[in-house]
């Protein structure tokens, strides 16, 4: 690795070139059909990406800053892992956060590291589909992939979120719009219904749309599951929200009716009050439908790699977020070794963050301490949590820089096809570089 | 007088698109910093798009300009702003052992700065 101090030197621009099949990391869906044409280090055109993949692809250019810095000062890859190491290890409850927007090779070393230094490894999940991941615990996950939806799914109920605005290609490559083998006329096949609190333009897509009263879809799925059980429902259930009874009972029956019916749902659910308990509720009634006919539900993920770093966290550790490894074994509690909660509490004393930024979503009290304690961020960009970093490692951007896998929102793993070389580390051989210095330190301890 | 509504945050197509651009942008700022209001409740706090609301709860205060939903997409006393560094300012660290925050259904108070 370089020890110059100054900005790498971006590689000179050479032929045009075209990857095919290469990988979208920008949202959950990880369409891998992409067709880049390459200028040199820029993307010049991104066929059949979306709008949000356009944007992805074309505005990701080699940014001319140092490598890295400590104390804001351009410092020599070295001295930054030296110090990040140093860190890491003089803390006594560092946390590790963020690895949604990196590779499962990454994210496994950044576990590695957090097992080494005996502290917290949680990721964006937590303030995503973590509540979905305790509910998966409570009640099970009647699942699938895309391709059975694609296949199979002639009733499909978005819950909770906007697909036509955060996976704009969900719609016609996965749900909604695509031939499948036993659905051959697409769209006509299926039945969709949006469940939401707002009119979304997702709405525009369904056949059927409950407009929801806000922190109403725990009591709408009990309904629901109540219904297809041949409960006596009270109709006061519209007073609680919003749908009538009889709105309800022929949904239901529609559900019924189905051969394969999917539920997909978004953060509408985790986000609001009640949290797990809203995934809880909607998994149950997919769960109640198989009763009658196929049912399946899954949750529609927003970072490219985070379902990937449910996967690796869960192989690792046993767990899929939020796992304290002080102890020397994995514990995990959410609430209590879970970032947000950790931060706003003032706990930490240390911290590494890779490929996110809290410092421009979390709560005040959570930002407040972490711009107080030591910390690590590694980052293509210089982001608000970059700024405030002891020591920030410049990186390559995964996906268009650097190979690896990541794993689609329905847990397929897919590679990764670079389109050019980055001047800059990788995530990899940044963590791989502070995971050999720790040890090192360590061994030399004890 | 300040009246009490429910604010959604949420992702937008214009927040993903100009993210990518970067967050210092002007359109980024512009996205996460523009609240919706549903036309029913503009017109009844007489308010135009561009007028300054004032937002706030027990955890923070924060000033936005305001503009109408896109056609009937917000119900009356529900707002709507794309989620980011202004949200979170009204999103307190209280997980109720979940891990997740309350970042969507915030009650908040709101009035016409004038």
């Amino acid at each position: 690795m370089s020890t110059a101090i100054a900005p790498p030197a971006i590689p000179a621009a050479t032929e045009l070139k075209v990857v095919k099949d290469a990988t979208c990391t920008f949202c959950g869906c990880v369409c891998d059909d992409m067709e880049l044409t390459v200028e040199g280090n820029t993307i010049t055109k991104a066929k059949n990406a979306c709008v949000l993949g356009k944007a992805w692809f074309l505005n990701h250019h080699a940014e001319e800053r140092p490598v890295a810095t400590i104390e804001g000062q351009p410092a020599t890859f070295e001295q930054a892992v030296e110090r990040a190491a140093q860190i890491l290890t003089n803390a006594t409850f560092p946390i590790t956060y963020g690895l949604s927007d990196t590779t499962c090779e990454a994210q496994r070393v950044a576990v590695a590291i957090s097992d080494w230094i005996g502290g917290t490894v949680d990721t964006t999940t937590s303030v995503c589909h973590g509540p979905s991941g305790m509910a998966f615990q409570g009640v099970g996950e009647v699942t699938c992939t895309l391709g059975e939806v694609k296949n199979r799914a002639d009733f499909i109920i978005f819950w909770g979120g906007n697909p036509a605005e955060s996976h704009p290609r969900h719609f016609t490559k996965y749900s909604l719009m695509p031939k499948g083998e036993f659905l051959p006329n697409g769209r006509k096949d299926r039945t969709a219904v949006l469940i939401d609190v707002r009119k979304t333009k997702s709405a525009r897509a369904a056949d059927i749309f409950l407009q929801i009263k806000p922190r109403s879809d725990f009591e709408l799925a009990w309904a629901m599951r109540g219904i297809a059980a041949g409960v006596e429902i009270d109709p006061d259930i519209e007073k609680v929200t919003g749908i009538s009874l009889d709105v309800l009972k022929d949904v239901v029956a529609q559900m019924k009716q189905a051969k394969f019916g999917v539920i997909l749902f978004g953060m509408g659910l985790t986000m609001t009050r009640g949290k797990h308990i809203n995934s809880e509720a909607v998994l149950a009634l997919a769960r109640d439908m198989n009763k009658y006919t196929r049912f399946t539900a899954k949750p529609m993920r927003g970072h490219g790699n985070v379902t990937g770093a449910d996967n690796v966290v869960t192989w690792q550790t046993g767990y899929p977020f939020g796992v304290n490894l002080n102890r020397g074994y994995p514990r995990f509690n959410p609430g209590e070794f879970t970032t947000s909660d950790v931060l706003a509490r003032g706990e930490a004393d240390a911290a590494m963050i890779i490929a996110s930024d809290p410092m421009s979503n979390f709560s005040q009290p959570a930002r407040d301490h972490l711009r107080s304690i030591p910390s690590v961020v590694l980052d293509p960009k210089l982001s608000d949590t970059a700024k405030v970093a002891t020591v920030a490692f410049t990186t390559s951007v995964y996906g268009i820089n650097t190979p690896g896998t990541v794993y689609r929102m329905d847990d397929v793993p897919i590679s990764l096809r670079p389109a050019f070389d980055s001047p800059y580390p990788s995530d990899l051989e940044v963590l791989k570089a502070i995971e050999k210095r720790v040890k090192e330190i360590l061994q030399a301890r004890s | 007088m300040p009246e009490q509504f429910i604010l959604i945050p949420g992702r937008t197509s214009r927040q993903g698109t100009s993210l990518n651009e970067g967050k210092s942008t002007a359109e980024y700022q512009n996205e996460i910093g523009t609240l919706q209001v549903c036309v029913e409740d503009m017109q009844r706090l007489g308010l135009t798009e561009g007028d300054r609301v004032r937002l706030w709860n027990d955890v923070g205060d924060v000033t936005v300009p305001c503009k109408p939903a896109p056609r009937d997409e917000l119900p009356a006393g529900l707002l709507f702003i794309s989620y980011g560094d202004i949200s979170s300012r009204l999103m307190g660290g209280e997980t109720h052992c979940s891990g997740m925050p309350d970042s969507k259904g915030i009650d908040v108070y709101l009035e016409k700065v004038s």
